[in-house]
Order: C-alpha cells, then sequence, then structure tokens
C-alpha cells in the first residue's frame, strides 16, 4: 500500500510528465486557454491514460512475451491507444457535445500524446504489476492534469494582465510553464523513485 | 528473420486489429441510439431564426428541450404549422397548432431599416442572432434580406424605432429555403 501511495506521488509530483520529463507538452500548451477545457481534457487524459496503462499490461503480458513479439511493442500499444481514445472520444461527443466542441481536435490528439505513449513504456522498463500500472497511469494523468489545470488557471489571469507587447501570447505562456517547472522542481527529493 | 516469425507478428497484429476494431464497432453501436441524434433531427427541422420566441435561447436548445421531453412542438412561430408537422411526423406525435402565448404565426418577414431616420448607433448589430445587419458606429445601417430571418430581436434595442418588419417579398429567397 505505501509502495503504491509512493509510486502515485512519484508520478504525479516528483516526475511530473509534463513538467520535469517535459512529455505531452502539445495538449498542455493547445487545452489550456479556458479552464473548462482544460478541466474536459484532464479527465479525458485521466480516463485514457489509465485504461491504456492497464491494457498494455495485459497484452505485453498475455499476448507479446508468451509469443516472443517484444519489438512490436510501439507499434502495438499505438493501436490500444489509438482505439481507447475513439472509444472516450465516443463517449464525450454522447455525454456532452459542448465538451466534444471546446477539445475540438485535441480529443483525438491524445493519441499523439507522447505522456501516454511513455508511460505504457515506462511503465513496463519498471516492470510494474497489473495494479502498479494502473496506479501509474492513473497517477500519471492525474499529475497532467493538475499541471494542465493549474497554467489554465494562470493563462486565464493573465489574459486581463498589462503584458509588454513582445511577451504577450504564446512567448508569456512558455515562461509561465517554465516557471511551474521550476516550481515542480521543488518536489525533487520527497520520495526516491 | 525466418517466415514464420513474421507470419505470427502479422497474424498477432491482425488479430490485435480486429480485436480492437470489433470493440470499436461495438461501442459505436451501442452509443448510436442516444438522445443526440434525436436532438440533431429536430434541430435540423427548426428554422433557425434563433429568434427565441419558444422561450429557449435558440433553436438547439429549444431541439435538446424538446428531445428530452420538456417542451412540447407547439412553441414555434417561425416555423408555423410546417415545422409542428414535421416534428408531430418525426417524433410520432399528434400535430396541432402553435400555441399563440408563444407569437403568431405570419407570413415570412424581414427586418427594414428606415435609412432616413437611422441615426448609426450600432446597437442592433450585436442584437442580430445571424449577423445579417451591416453598418458601423455613425455610418448608415442596413439588412441584408436575404440573411435575415425576420426574428425582430433588433426591434428592442433600437432608440429611434426605425426597423419595422416588412413582408418578404416573393422573389426573394429566405434563409430556411436557401
Amino acid at each position: 500500500m505505501t509502495d503504491l501511495l509512493l509510486l502515485a506521488i512519484g508520478a504525479s509530483l516528483v516526475n511530473n510528465f509534463v513538467l520535469t520529463q517535459f512529455l505531452g507538452l502539445c495538449p498542455f500548451v493547445g487545452v489550456s486557454r479556458r479552464f473548462e477545457a482544460a478541466a474536459g481534457m484532464a479527465l479525458a487524459t485521466l480516463f485514457v491514460l489509465t485504461l491504456a496503462s492497464g491494457a498494455s499490461y495485459a497484452v505485453w503480458h498475455w499476448i507479446l512475451e508468451p509469443l516472443g513479439l517484444e519489438y512490436l511493442r510501439t507499434l502495438v500499444f499505438i493501436l490500444l491507444i489509438a482505439a481507447v481514445v475513439q472509444v472516450t472520444e465516443m463517449l464525450v461527443r454522447a455525454s456532452s457535445p459542448l465538451l466534444h466542441e471546446l477539445l475540438g481536435v485535441f480529443l483525438p490528439l491524445i493519441t499523439t500524446n507522447c505522456a501516454v505513449l511513455g508511460v505504457a513504456l515506462l511503465s513496463l522498463e519498471r516492470q510494474h504489476g497489473l495494479v502498479e500500472s494502473l496506479v501509474f497511469g492513473a497517477a500519471a494523468a492525474a499529475g497532467f492534469g493538475l499541471a494542465l489545470l493549474a497554467f489554465a488557471g494562470l493563462r486565464e489571469r493573465l489574459e486581463t494582465a498589462d503584458v509588454p507587447a513582445a511577451f504577450r501570447g504564446t512567448p508569456l505562456a512558455l515562461i509561465t510553464a517554465g516557471l511551474m517547472a521550476l516550481a515542480f522542481m521543488g518536489f525533487g527529493g520527497l520520495v526516491a523513485r | 528473420m525466418n517466415a514464420t516469425a513474421i507470419l505470427a507478428a502479422v497474424g498477432t497484429m491482425a488479430a490485435i486489429a480486429a480485436i480492437l476494431g470489433g470493440v470499436l464497432g461495438w461501442v459505436a453501436t451501442r452509443l448510436r441510439s442516444d438522445p443526440d441524434a434525436l436532438v440533431e433531427q429536430i434541430d435540423a427541422l427548426l428554422p433557425q431564426t434563433q429568434c427565441a420566441q419558444c422561450r429557449y435561447p435558440g433553436c438547439r436548445p429549444y431541439a435538446e428541450a424538446i428531445a428530452n421531453g420538456e417542451a412540447d412542438i407547439d412553441r414555434c412561430p417561425p416555423g408555423g404549422e410546417t415545422t409542428v408537422r414535421a416534428l408531430a411526423a418525426l417524433l410520432d406525435r399528434e400535430p396541432r397548432p402553435v400555441d399563440p402565448q408563444y407569437g403568431a404565426t405570419q407570413p415570412p418577414r424581414v427586418a427594414l431599416i428606415d435609412e432616413d431616420r437611422c441615426i448609426g448607433c450600432a446597437l442592433c448589430l450585436p442584437a442580430c442572432p445571424v449577423d445579417a445587419i451591416v453598418g458601423a458606429q455613425r455610418l448608415m445601417h442596413t439588412v441584408i434580406a436575404a440573411q435575415c430571418t425576420g426574428c425582430e430581436l433588433c426591434l428592442a434595442p433600437c432608440p429611434v424605432d426605425c426597423i419595422a418588419m416588412v413582408e418578404r417579398a416573393g422573389d426573394q429567397p429566405g434563409r430556411a429555403a436557401a
């Protein structure tokens, strides 16, 4: 239990996928302009990441490894992620057309969110069990969501701030992200892994 | 690498892809009977005047209300009898006349700005749900008749009451007809 908790803290805060490992930056910058969209994106990513992480564990341990097809993992994982994202998209469209519109093209683009593939591959490399894989995936997604929501909140405030012309828009967003990454370094050394 | 290994790899990929495809297809069929498709169908039948006479902010919210059973089909004066009949057929209900409490059904009309009296205040521009009014501050405004839905929403904001509703000329194609 303690192990799982440490794993979760490690994946969400200490080794935050966005701000420490710099994975998944595309939706981080793309969907952080409005807080509601960011919240939807965080939820969708949580769903996709947890499911994809569990599914890739199952496929790896029950199909690829017994058949000696380890070298197919990248291809198969991308296939799995694409399928999970499609299911998520259908669910979001059915449950909330408004959110579907807000997320727009970024919802299918979760497929290319490298954090999702990164979690699956890292989880494999660290030889996690099924439960550990699921916790790792959910915690990574929670960390992603935390960073995304904080960033979206900051950007919404910056919209009304009086910013020098040269910094307006994307430059300021990237500087903000850099400062957040610095702040997240404060979690370093909180847990061993 | 020998042929068996290649076959095993291709076969495994194909099997995984087939299973995932099957799951996706199953989910898609399960979700197709969702109420959204109905909302889309109802929305397509409404005149898209966005006039809010039904007491909903626009045609789509009204379509959602009909789909959820919150509103009856007799609230759309611009659509008139035609719309009610189409909705009744779609939803398998009895057609009924439009409830007069939501406004009188009348022949299609368009807004006309009396350009001698228009003071160029631009207050009617944001009121128009379909951006059918052209104009700018202290410049003459006019209505693009082909785009006007006759929703009357521009009448209230006009400080000099220079907008009148006139009957749409027969040779002017309406927005709904276009």
